[in-house]
């Protein structure tokens, strides 16, 4: 997994490619966290397009992210999701906890 | 992975019953509890789910148990350390209920680690916000059968998922 950093707009988008698994979510928790906890950031997107496939390791991370984000007045905001990725989100049965768009557009008027 | 006839069918030993199901071409895979590992697994395993006719969506459900079953191997059974064996080993299995020839996959990991009690494996409740207990509830999710055992000083987890 490759995760990018970028702005637009005036807000902080973390472009993520290829696989989030075991081996790698720990660095993606560290870059979330990242913004969130040490940056402050107060709006961050996960561009989740480049993202084939995600496992629990993942998803808690992600959920880690959420409660970090609802600690520090954080808005988290993902989208473009692929089938895959949307299928494990359903799964979990956390989908509705996150604020999940299709398009950056979308995620960024939002 | 190799065609034929797996060679230990029908032998009457304890826990091989259910191998005399098995038919078909075999894989194998012997790989240390490194996370690296777990990328090419899901692509062998992907493939092996294709070459039998698995759906996209059904083929997704067993490369995530399969990797699921392994990241809990990992990080469970050997402490999140490195180096040490796991096997992964599919099989072909015809379905009891429509007795096809080829009616599914069936995944076995072994490894030498921690014994896990099955008796103590649950998911966690899904409503509540926090990280962690998915992967078994992803697998019971994804798969027709999801057995924890111990075998021969081993941990043996076995995934079966039948065509549809």
């Amino acid at each position: 997994m490759q995760i990018a950093e970028r702005l637009k707009d005036g807000f902080t988008i973390l472009d993520l490619t290829g696989d989030i698994d075991l081996a790698n979510s720990p660095m993606l928790r560290k870059a979330l966290l990242g913004e969130i906890k040490e940056k402050k950031t107060p709006k961050v997107f996960l561009n989740l397009k480049g993202v084939r496939y995600i496992d629990s390791s993942g998803i808690a991370t992600l959920v880690e992210g959420l409660k970090a984000a609802r600690e520090t007045g954080t808005r988290l905001i993902l989208y473009g999701l692929s089938t895959s990725v949307r299928e494990v989100m359903q799964l979990s049965r956390l989908q509705k906890l996150f604020e999940i768009f299709d398009t950056e557009e979308q995620a960024l008027a939002s | 992975m190799r065609g034929g006839r797996d060679k230990s069918s029908g032998k009457k030993k304890p826990g091989k019953r259910k191998e005399s199901t098995r038919q078909g071409w075999t894989l194998r895979l012997q790989l240390k509890s490194n996370p690296e590992a777990l990328s090419l697994v899901r692509a062998a395993v992907e493939r092996a789910a294709e070459l039998l006719h698995f759906g996209e969506v059904e083929s997704r459900a067993i490369v995530r148990s399969v990797d699921e079953g392994l990241a809990n191997v990992i990080r469970h059974a050997y402490g999140g350390k490195g180096g040490r064996p796991i096997e992964v080993a599919c099989y072909t299995v015809p379905d009891p209920k429509k007795g096809r020839a080829a009616g599914g996959i069936e995944v076995i990991l072994r490894d030498s680690g921690t014994p896990i009690d099955p008796s103590k494996l649950k998911g966690r409740p899904l409503d509540d916000l926090r990280p962690g207990g998915l992967g078994l509830h992803f697998m019971k999710e994804s798969m027709d059968k999801v057995e924890f055992s111990r075998q021969k000083g081993k941990n043996q987890l076995r995934l079966v998922k039948y065509l549809t």
